[in-house]
């Protein structure tokens, strides 16, 4: 009897927890579809909004996945390898580099973007591109890429498989593809999902970085919080939220299976 | 099918020292040579400089600014590993977890080009060599310790490598385990006839596996020798009590005789000198009756062991002496014994040390 009224009281706060949590992302995202928010849901429900947001929004949410992959393709052709190389060099040098990648998770991006801005934003051409807001998310996803490789390579002993391939007669780089990125996979894997999302939802930075014609999908949803009627930034919200989801739980399943290993 | 073609190629190594970046000095220069198709074996206790060695012969590790190594009279210092053609078989197997046991196998003749048809010849034949025929399927977490440690010496040596480097492949196995593998690992060396250089701390794999022995010691060679004459003739205390069991007795040495509280030891020497260091293995030694024998002492403790008993006899020396007798001789804790022990199994030990 006690057990079970124990039980009921976990349920019920836990229940709680995550109705309190749960309930703004649905109302969020039934705004998104509700004719008028105000007059609730009775009014109807229509995917007008949702349209009219990616009719007036869609180059942003293109510019993102754009940022985000370019992302992630630069984390992964620098991230690994340096991942790799501060691993098997050590000593002192490389965990001062280490220190030094790992930085951006403290500094706020507003201030790496102002440093940005302070130091290449005379270059014109550059800095009306989007491939200065590009720069800025390879700084701030890189320490994700490069801790989540190198927690792989801590729990393989790369430097003695590197060193048997080397006995086998195999050059650095063909070391590096057949056994140091195979055995690094799930880091890698890890890591490539992490920055993909984080630039994806990457606000201050790219708040500061952007022009008006290199807007990502979060600087729309500000702009459209602060400027359209509730329903349309809902809309947008709910977007963002399809985008992003699929992303996060493979993340999950991910990790998941790195646990039962 | 060539599996037992001995190309081997000789080693020299030329005043090899290694310095780490921190300072230590993992090894004293050295110089060794290796003569095509021996087996060499590098014994001592960790920290010794035995792995460093295998590692600045491999290509792993560069020697000290002057150190040279050489394949066959040609100076190799410089080339890097894979370039040097040799075969090795870490102590932690270094096995690709992302690969089959085939394709690790054939991992080294594919770098090298070899055409599939060929790569699978050979890999059944090394694979039945190696006796692990049925697993080529399998992946490396699905082996148990010794099947991975038959892989990994499969793999070192598909590649015909002109030298094979193992650096403590048994230590990782159960005691009953390495015996058997011991056995196996020898047979397949002899019918190899490459150069093979083998580290080990473990003493009776380096007596059962070595042509010759280097007896390694804080970073220098303390002795090199075949087996026999490591076991019967150590040079030093150390390498006396580092190989096998063995009585060191401290004494003055009188007409070639060591004066001991339990009488006199003939030594087969002449000299006398007030102090020296002899060894006696335990197995030199016949319990006998005390009543004239020239050494005598009492049974402290007695321990069966089943093909012998290991019997501790104090009052002979200034220090109990250890004698393995046979399982058949019969004494009790507190027996008074004779000790016989031939003249030439006393090893005289220079003093220093």
């Amino acid at each position: 009897m006690r057990d079970r009224l124990i039980f009921a009281g976990q349920l019920l706060f836990t229940i709680g927890v995550a109705a309190f949590l749960v309930v703004p992302v649905i109302l969020s995202i039934s705004a998104g579809v509700t004719v008028n928010y105000f007059r609730g849901i009775a009014s109807g429900v229509t995917l007008q909004w949702v349209a009219q947001v990616w009719n007036l929004y869609y180059d942003t949410i293109l510019l993102s996945f754009l940022i985000a992959f370019a992302t992630l393709l630069v984390a992964l052709a620098v991230g690994v390898p340096a991942a790799y190389a501060l691993h098997t060099r050590g000593g002192r040098l490389s965990r001062l580099i280490e220190e030094c990648i790992t930085l951006p998770i403290a500094i706020p991006g507003l201030a790496i973007a102002l440093a940005l801005l302070l130091t290449y934003g005379g270059f014109r051409s550059f800095r009306a591109s989007w491939l200065f807001i590009l720069t800025g998310h390879v700084i701030f996803t890189m320490p994700f890429m490069v801790r989540s490789v190198m927690a792989v390579f801590a729990t393989v002993d790369v430097k003695t498989l590197d060193e048997g391939a080397a006995s086998l007669g195999a050059s650095p780089a063909r070391r590096f593809l057949d056994v140091i990125v195979p055995n690094a996979a799930p880091g890698i894997l890890a890591g490539a999902l992490m920055v993909v999302t984080l630039s994806l939802g990457e606000f201050n930075l790219t708040w500061m970085l952007h022009t008006p014609l290199t807007k990502t999908l979060p600087i729309g949803l500000a702009d459209s919080y602060a400027s359209m009627r509730l329903e349309v930034a809902s809309a947008y919200t709910l977007i963002f939220f399809i985008m992003i989801i699929p992303l996060l739980v493979a993340m999950q399943m991910l990790a998941d299976q790195g646990t039962r290993k | 099918m060539n599996v037992t073609a001995g190309h081997g190629a000789s080693v020299r190594i030329d005043c090899c020292g290694k310095t780490f970046a921190d300072g230590t000095r993992a090894l004293e220069p050295a110089t060794l040579d290796i003569a095509r198709g021996e087996t060499l074996v590098l014994l001592g206790p960790s920290g010794c400089g035995k792995t460093t060695m295998l590692r600045i012969i491999a290509g792993l590790e560069l020697p000290d600014p002057g150190g040279k190594v050489l394949f066959d009279d040609k100076d190799v210092t410089s080339v890097a590993i894979e370039n040097r053609n040799v075969g090795m078989v870490f102590q932690s197997y270094a096995l690709f977890p992302n690969m089959t046991v085939a394709d690790n196998i054939a991992y080294g003749l594919k770098i090298r080009g070899v055409g599939k048809s060929e790569r699978s010849t050979r890999v059944a034949e090394l694979v039945a060599l190696t006796n692990i025929t049925g697993l080529e399927n399998r992946r490396i977490d699905q082996l148990s310790g010794g099947q991975r440690q038959r892989v990994a010496l499969a793999r070192a040596v598909a590649i015909r490598p002109r030298i094979l480097l193992l650096d403590e492949p048994l230590t990782a196995l159960d005691a009953a385990l390495r015996d058997r593998l011991r056995g196996e690992l020898n047979r397949l060396l002899r019918a190899l006839g490459i150069t093979t250089i083998y580290v080990t701390h473990d003493q009776a794999e380096a007596m059962e596996l070595g042509d010759r022995i280097v007896v390694m010691r804080k970073g220098e060679i303390a002795q090199i020798g075949a087996p026999r004459e490591i076991y019967f003739t150590p040079q030093s205390r150390f390498v006396a009590e580092f190989i096998g069991a063995a009585n060191i007795i401290d004494a003055p040495l009188d007409r070639g005789d060591l004066v001991l509280p339990g009488g006199r030891q003939p030594t087969g020497s002449e000299k006398s000198q007030p102090s020296a260091v002899a060894m006696i293995r335990p197995e030199s030694i016949a319990i006998v009756d005390a009543v004239n024998a020239p050494l005598s002492g009492t049974i402290d403790s007695v321990g069966f062991i089943g093909d012998r008993q290991r019997l501790v006899v104090s009052g002979a020396s200034a220090k109990p002496i250890t004698v393995d007798a046979p399982n058949t001789v019969k004494v009790e804790i507190g027996d008074k014994v004779g000790l016989l022990i031939p003249p030439n199994a006393v090893r005289l030990l220079p003093p220093e040390n």
